[in-house]
């Protein structure tokens, strides 16, 4: 291994382990060696997988040794959010009610993953119960953004995102509810893909809001992304709402170009991006139009209003959802003289304060009395919002925003306020609820030399036409900018986004 | 308040039965919640099977117990079942959706139950009771079952003041469809027979055992009263209901109950009430007030139910023949009424195929429903050919009435011997029951009557008693053979 000198990217440690030229064991080793020597401050991880990283590595090498193919992701480390069930293995989402639990079953991803060769090196801390945007809501502390620790790496995927970010793994799975995913990505500097709703199965994805919950991976390059996306993707009996197709195709399209495709722009976004990120969505619809796409502006009148609209339709769901979390059959159970006050007491003492907000917010929309002006308008607005991108899409093949309206933020910034902290999805919220795809892409720098992301949004099952137009984008990053020394402005500007309002 | 209803036994009410209810100006008005358990080889959610009667909690999987990540995947046998009955209600199969209805009980492992709610499967139909009348059917709907919850210790086995709960999670997640009627019922007869009907049509259709003793079957009445002609008057919904004749003494009392409230000035307060079968009253369970709000809202983790035009005819034309129609067929085969208590007892017990049988083997529909009837042992033990013909050789005269009982008995305790003893002929030949022809009955009915010259002279005059005497000689010397009824009828010849 050593005359190989060290692979990073999961293509690379995929195809030399397969070749026999690498060592499943030794690429175990080095991921390993710097999860111990940096995750005590970065703490992306709940739990390190080490012994059982090392025996599946071993595995992996014995296979390939017996001249079996272990699969596309022979050999790659690969972190999983805290809210994927894992057979066997503590699955908390972050929080103390189900510190303890073990799950009976492996979801589906992982089942794929296994299959295409992964080794499972931890699992990642989160906002609990993916509710939150800086994975500062878990109960066992927040994760920090390895380029600046100082500092979030966005929320709630924020561990999956700092574990790629950190090289403690080249492939992560988070998952994106408003922009789980693509937030991060975008804080951490990796990519971060959100695919259309259906196309990976849920299936032992602990739920937050069901009809918004989408696993994608986090990969610190598009070819990784698509190669892990092509892995959990395709259609599982197991997941009603999995869409009735096989994995997607996404590699070619990385070699396609942008010749004489449409790219969106969305002349009614919300305001509320700072300047910095604003610059980088510029240079990058600049990308595009040298590398031969057409620039299109084109009216999304109620992207505004999605934010509002998620947060009714998301809590409401989640008040269900978490709502089996109960003391009677699993996890946490604080004793109480009666059934009633047991429920309550498990409750009080096992939720954190961002997740009871949420349940009792979700249960305020749906009661009687209630539904209609709440619960069920957001539905109309949902709606409504899908209308708009129909409408959009069928002028542009694609539309470009900013991933997040800032760059990361420091640790405690927001913490004490929720609806700044709700801003942060802005962006990204809409395709949750439309189910269409998006992710971030990495595209430079803004203030204080923090990455920042651009989302790339295309309508449902058109992941490879995004996949398409990203590329483009990490090309020009490879070939046409310089990768840091961007000159920073020396100005100290205000990382909180200006007002952001339905336009 | 005492209650006076004398009907409380009837099985089947005869058309006049069905007058309407009333009780001074007041009628009631009912309208019944039926929960049928589908007989599935698996849960409505699940891979687990729906089995009754198995060591708790070992029919159980990770959606089942609501844990963590797990996700319900709808049945499709589920569908057909509910399909079918729907067809057998003459319900319009539609598109559908399931909702969360949200709730916290232990025995209710996801704290929410899935059900359809404001799309259900089945709208629409009707269900003719034996005597024609009517009931409307709103709605049959599919839903998951909840977990059994066995509250020991305290009182009434009730949650509250128990000790502890045992909770069985093997029922939770078994398809359940609500068949819910419109309020078109008026009399406790009624409800009986629209029950009645309903398990024989669930049972023919193969949707459910629909036993009520298992809980496969569970009903629960919504009762009103009010003065015909006037507006619905508040109601209450009657539970815990376990056979079908204490649904009838249930509202019977709920009525009487609500007639009593009104008329004292006393509001009746809508809310649900526990039948209790030991003092013969309801009793208050829980008010309006109390009740949950359950925060339905479409379950994302399903999609819509879209069966199909094909599927659905797919379906009809599979339908067996229901009650109602096996009813008719034996009406018309036998010349009796389809809502004769001996049609009706007979097609309940699926044994009118039985009687058609015999039927086409040449047999006597009439008779051989007769005997079916009253001895159900023939149908399971005795080849429909021995009926067939025996009835006919009833209803030719060839045997009494009397002697072809004698021969089903025979023919059903034959039928327990090695080789079996089938052919009646062969039995009446054993026992003697040879036809006898007129002039052999003639001549000892004349030396009957010259043997006894006083019994003669008194039956001549009128004394019935004395025609026993007469009998019982022919009778003797007969050896049992003769017609009593013919005896009676020469007799009654020859008086002068």
């Amino acid at each position: 291994m050593s005359d190989m000198g060290e692979l990073h990217s999961a293509v690379d440690i995929a195809s030399h382990v397969r070749n026999g030229e690498a060592k499943a064991a030794d690429v175990v080793e080095q991921h390993l060696a710097r999860i111990a020597d940096r995750d005590g401050e970065i703490n992306a991880f709940n739990l390190v997988l080490t012994d059982a990283a090392r025996a599946r590595a071993a595995d992996i090498d014995a296979m390939v040794t017996a001249g079996h193919d272990p699969g596309p992701l022979a050999g790659v480390p690969v972190a999983l959010k805290d809210n994927m069930c894992t057979r066997g293995i503590p699955t908390t989402c972050s929080s103390k009610i189900l510190a303890d639990w073990a799950p009976p079953y492996d979801a589906t991803v992982v089942t794929r993953l296994r299959d295409a060769g992964a080794i499972f090196v931890g699992k990642t801390n989160l906002d609990e119960f993916a509710m939150g945007s800086s994975t500062e809501n878990s109960a066992f502390g927040p994760t920090r953004n390895p380029l600046d620790t100082t500092r979030v790496p966005g929320g709630s995927s924020g561990g999956s995102a700092a574990a790629v970010a950190a090289d403690f793994a080249p492939v992560s799975l988070g998952s994106d509810t408003g922009g789980s995913i693509r937030q991060p990505a975008a804080l951490c500097g990796v990519v971060g893909v959100k695919p259309t709703y259906g196309a990976v199965s849920r299936l032992g994805l602990i739920a937050f809001g069901s009809s918004l919950d989408q696993i994608g991976p986090f990969t610190t390059n598009l070819r990784d992304a698509a190669v892990a996306l092509e892995a959990i993707s395709g259609h599982d009996p197991g997941d009603s709402t999995s869409i009735q197709q096989g994995p997607l195709e996404l590699a070619p399209a990385l070699e396609r170009g942008v010749e004489g495709l449409r790219v969106g722009r969305i002349t009614d976004l919300p305001s509320g991006a700072s300047p910095d990120v604003e610059e980088r969505l510029e240079v990058a619809f600049e990308a595009l139009r040298a590398a031969g796409a057409e620039i299109i502006d084109v009216a999304v009148p109620a992207f505004g209003y999605g934010l509002t609209a998620y947060y009714l339709i998301a809590p409401a769901e989640a008040s269900s959802n978490l709502a089996r979390f109960d003391g009677v059959r699993f996890g946490m159970r604080t004793a109480a003289p009666d059934t009633n006050s047991m429920y309550t007491a498990t409750r009080t003492d096992g939720f954190g304060a961002e997740v009871k907000r949420r349940i009792m917010l979700g249960t305020y929309a749906l009661s009687a009395g209630y539904y209609d002006a709440y619960y069920g308008r957001a539905q109309k607005v949902r709606r409504l919002i899908s209308n708009d991108f129909k409408a959009a899409y069928a002028k542009v093949d694609v539309l470009l925003t900013p991933a997040s309206p800032t760059v990361a933020f420091e640790i405690g910034d927001k913490a004490s306020d929720p609806l700044a902290m709700y801003l942060c999805d802005t962006y990204t919220i809409p395709s949750n609820l439309t189910g269409d795809p998006g992710m971030s892409v990495p595209f430079g720098t803004g203030e204080h030399g923090l990455p920042v992301g651009v989302q790339v949004l295309a309508p449902a099952l058109q992941d490879d036409v995004m996949f398409q137009a990203a590329a483009t984008l990490e090309r020009h990053m490879q070939s046409d900018e310089p990768q840091s020394g961007e000159p920073q402005s020396d100005e100290p500007q205000g990382t909180e986004p200006r007002n952001v309002s339905p336009s | 308040m005492s209650i006076t209803y004398v009907n409380d036994d009837a099985y089947y009410p005869s058309n006049d039965d069905h007058e309407r209810w009333s009780q001074g100006e007041w009628e009631m008005v009912v309208g019944l919640e039926v929960h049928v358990e589908l007989a599935t080889q698996t849960k409505l959610f699940s891979a687990s099977p729906n089995r009754f009667g198995d060591e708790p909690n070992t029919n159980i999987d990770p959606v089942t117990l609501g844990l963590p990540g797990a996700l319900p995947v709808l049945n499709r046998q589920a569908v057909e079942l509910a399909i079918r009955l729907g067809l057998a209600l003459n319900c319009t199969v539609q598109k559908s959706t399931f909702a969360r209805k949200n709730y916290f009980y232990p025995d209710m492992p996801k704290a929410y139950q899935i059900s359809q709610y404001d799309e259900p499967i089945n709208i629409d139909g009707w269900l003719d009771l034996p005597d024609g009348f009517r009931v409307g059917i709103e709605r049959g709907h599919l839903e998951e079952d909840t977990g059994k919850s066995t509250h020991v210790g305290g009182a009434g086995g009730r949650i509250h003041g128990s000790d502890y709960s045992l909770i069985d999670f093997n029922r939770a997640g078994v398809p359940l469809v609500e068949i819910v009627s419109r309020p078109d019922i008026r009399h406790p007869e009624q409800a009986k027979a629209y029950v009645t009907e309903l398990r024989g049509i669930l049972v023919a259709v193969g949707a459910s055992d629909a036993k009520m003793e298992e809980g496969s079957m569970r009903v629960d009445a919504n009762v009103s009263v009010r003065k015909p002609g006037e507006n619905f008057n508040t109601r209450c919904e009657i539970k815990n209901v376990n056979s079908v004749r204490s649904l009838g003494r249930a509202i019977e009392y709920e009525a009487q109950r609500q007639i009593a409230l009104h008329e004292a000035g006393e509001p009746v307060v809508q809310q649900t009430r526990h039948w209790d079968e030991n003092d013969g009253r309801t009793h208050t369970l829980r008010s309006k007030e109390d009740a949950d709000d359950y925060r339905y809202f479409l379950e994302p983790d399903l999609v819509v139910v879209d069966p199909g035009v094909d599927w659905i005819d797919r379906v009809r034309a599979a339908l067996p023949a229901l009650p109602a129609e096996r009813r008719a067929m034996l009406a018309d085969a036998s010349g009796q009424a389809a809502n004769s208590e001996a049609i009706m007892v007979v097609a309940e017990r699926k044994q009118d195929e039985y009687v058609m049988e015999a039927a086409k083997l040449g047999g006597d529909a009439g008779v051989a429903l007769k005997h079916v009837k009253e001895a159900p042992e023939l149908a399971e033990q005795v080849p429909a050919s021995s009926v067939a013909t025996l009835s006919t050789m009833e209803s030719s005269g060839a045997i009494t009435a009397s002697q072809a009982k004698t021969i089903v008995a025979a023919l059903i305790e034959g039928a327990m011997i090695e080789g079996g003893i089938t052919d009646p002929k062969a039995i009446a030949a054993d026992l003697g029951f040879e036809a006898m022809d007129n002039s052999e009955l003639e001549s000892m009915v004349d030396q009957a009557i010259a043997a006894q010259p006083e019994a003669w002279e008194k039956f001549c005059a009128g004394e019935g008693k004395a025609m026993g005497a007469l009998v019982g000689a022919v009778m003797k010397a007969s050896k049992g053979q003769a017609d009593g009824k013919a005896v009676t009828a020469l007799l009654n010849v020859k008086k002068p």
